[in-house]
């Protein structure tokens, strides 16, 4: 891979740092009135999601990282390993562990597309759709006519997620979810 | 994608950067301060250790030839001085290479002004009356209030280390704790430097105008160097004035000794070198105007694009300028 200089970081750009890659969140070039310059970078680590600040000399460079999020559909799981699909139509695999996956295991669904980042062709961690349809599979019965406002109870969804619902919603139904929030937005 | 050719800057914003320019103009008109043009173009350029010059190729009568872009007016100023041009001021466009950021564009304008006869203090306080008078307050203003902070000091303050006694391999690993970065191979003067941009100036001029008065005789650059009449320490006669953690000038009692400017020249270069960094022609007709003599007195140069900045209440420079550096 190529290096990049403190004045080549932008939003974005993926570099390795201390054997972990990471994306560039903001980079500010600080300089003192007569002296040394130096750039205070603050970088995303993309195995642990961690944002680490760091100064670098104005000038000093990093090793970009061969990292690239690619569109996949999610397949199966074996119980061990989680499978995607391209969506290139090449119907190549990538088995993803569940240490990438994070978070992003309660909104597996299958035939929904994620954004699986791969680094040196490793599937390092997956994101979600922002908006997934779900349905609910277990939560206490709807209150009939309860359609206002106020008041809310928990729903399994078949993901696994956890997430809050009016009172009126019933197990069966689909809902919409907003996957950032983790919060309910609308029947399907 | 669209292409962005709009300005950086609203055109309200520019309107009041006019106005705020023919303020100054005024300030210096009523002070007997006459303005000057001097060439953006020089063969010789500024061999600063932390400054990296852009230079261009052109066709003088001389033939062929490598030209400087300045990185501050200050050669060219100096040698009016020598001439005998009494006070002067110049709104000067400047140009350093890779400096580019919130705070920083590589084409700049910088207003640097000259006072034959000035003691460093008398200069502090025409800067900081210039800083009020475009800030739209008076400098009597309690509001407002002028504060001298010796560099010695600040350190002190806030990092309880001495700058000027601590053991090296103190500072260096200071400089690694606060930045985050190896440093353990880093000369004095850079950990300094990261503590100082890092550590102190975000909090300085918070509450008004403040001024870093007694540098290192390391940082010293084109002004005098001095003992500290308290300490004994060598210091550098210069000052830096801040304002909302925005450095905004940089002031000196400016040499005027030809041999030690040819020394600082070739000491520079000599470190340019050894860093591996390209050497610069040195201004020759600076040491000779110097070598003819220039009066003593004292000089500044202030970043007016930040000054504009925070008299707007913007949050870049950027926004103060027509096109900015990603947008020319």
């Amino acid at each position: 891979m190529a290096n990049y200089s403190t004045n080549e970081f932008k939003g974005g750009l993926k570099v390795m740092l201390d054997g972990d890659p990471c994306s560039i969140v903001e980079n500010e070039f600080v300089k003192p009135g007569k002296g040394q310059a130096f750039n205070r970078v603050k970088l995303r680590n993309l195995i642990t999601g961690r944002v680490w600040e760091r100064t670098f000399k104005s000038g000093e460079s990093l090793e970009g990282a061969d990292v690239m999020d690619l569109d996949m559909e999610y397949l199966y799981t074996d119980g061990e390993m989680w499978h995607f699909m391209k969506t290139d139509g090449s119907f190549e695999q990538y088995a993803v562990e569940k240490k990438a996956l994070g978070d992003t295991i309660k909104w597996l669904k299958e035939q929904v597309v994620y954004t699986v980042t791969l680094w040196n062709d490793n599937a390092i961690s997956v994101t979600p759709p922002n908006f997934i349809e779900l349905e609910v599979v277990e939560t206490d019965p709807g209150l009939k006519g309860d359609t206002a406002q106020g008041g809310s109870k928990p729903a399994t969804l078949s993901s696994g997620a956890v997430v809050r619902v009016p009172l009126f919603i019933n197990q069966g139904e689909v809902l919409k979810v907003d996957t950032r929030s983790g919060e309910y937005v609308s029947r399907a | 994608m669209a292409i962005d050719w709009r300005p950086t800057a609203t055109i309200a914003t520019l309107r009041d950067r006019a106005r705020l320019l023919a303020e100054v103009r005024v300030f210096f008109a009523e002070r007997g301060v006459l303005e000057v043009e001097t060439p953006v173009l020089g063969h010789g350029g500024s061999t600063d250790l932390h400054l990296a010059s852009l230079s261009a190729r052109a066709t003088t009568p001389a033939g062929r030839e490598r030209l400087w872009l300045q990185t501050s007016p200050e050669f060219a100023m100096k040698r009016l001085l020598a001439a005998g041009a009494g006070p002067i001021f110049q709104l000067a466009r400047c140009f350093r290479d890779g400096e580019v950021g919130r705070r920083h564009n590589l084409e700049f304008t910088m207003l640097e002004w000259y006072r034959p006869g000035f003691t460093l203090d008398a200069l502090i306080e025409e800067t900081a009356a210039l800083v009020h008078r475009l800030l739209g307050r008076e400098p009597g203003d309690k509001a407002v209030p002028l504060r001298r902070r010796r560099y010695r000091a600040l350190f002190r303050e806030a990092l309880a280390i001495d700058p000027f006694t601590a053991p090296l391999a103190e500072l260096r690993r200071l400089a690694e704790e606060k930045g985050g970065l190896a440093m353990h191979d880093a000369p004095r003067d850079d950990c300094l430097d990261l503590l100082m941009s890092l550590v102190i100036e975000p909090g300085l001029g918070r509450e008004g105008v403040e001024v870093v008065v007694d540098y290192p005789a390391s940082q010293a650059a084109l002004a005098r160097r001095h003992r500290d009449p308290e300490d004994g320490e060598w210091v550098a006669s210069r000052f830096e004035l801040y304002l909302e953690g925005l450095e905004l000038a940089n002031g000196y009692d400016e040499l005027t000794d030809a041999a030690e400017q040819a020394a600082r020249f070739e000491e520079d270069n000599t470190a340019r070198r050894a860093a591996g960094l390209p050497e610069v022609d040195i201004d020759r007709r600076l040491v000779a105007a110097l070598e003819h003599g220039m009066p003593e007195g004292s000089g500044v140069a202030l970043g007016i694009d930040r000054l504009i900045q925070l008299a707007l209440g913007k949050a870049s420079v950027a926004e103060v300028m027509a096109f900015a550096t990603p947008r020319c």
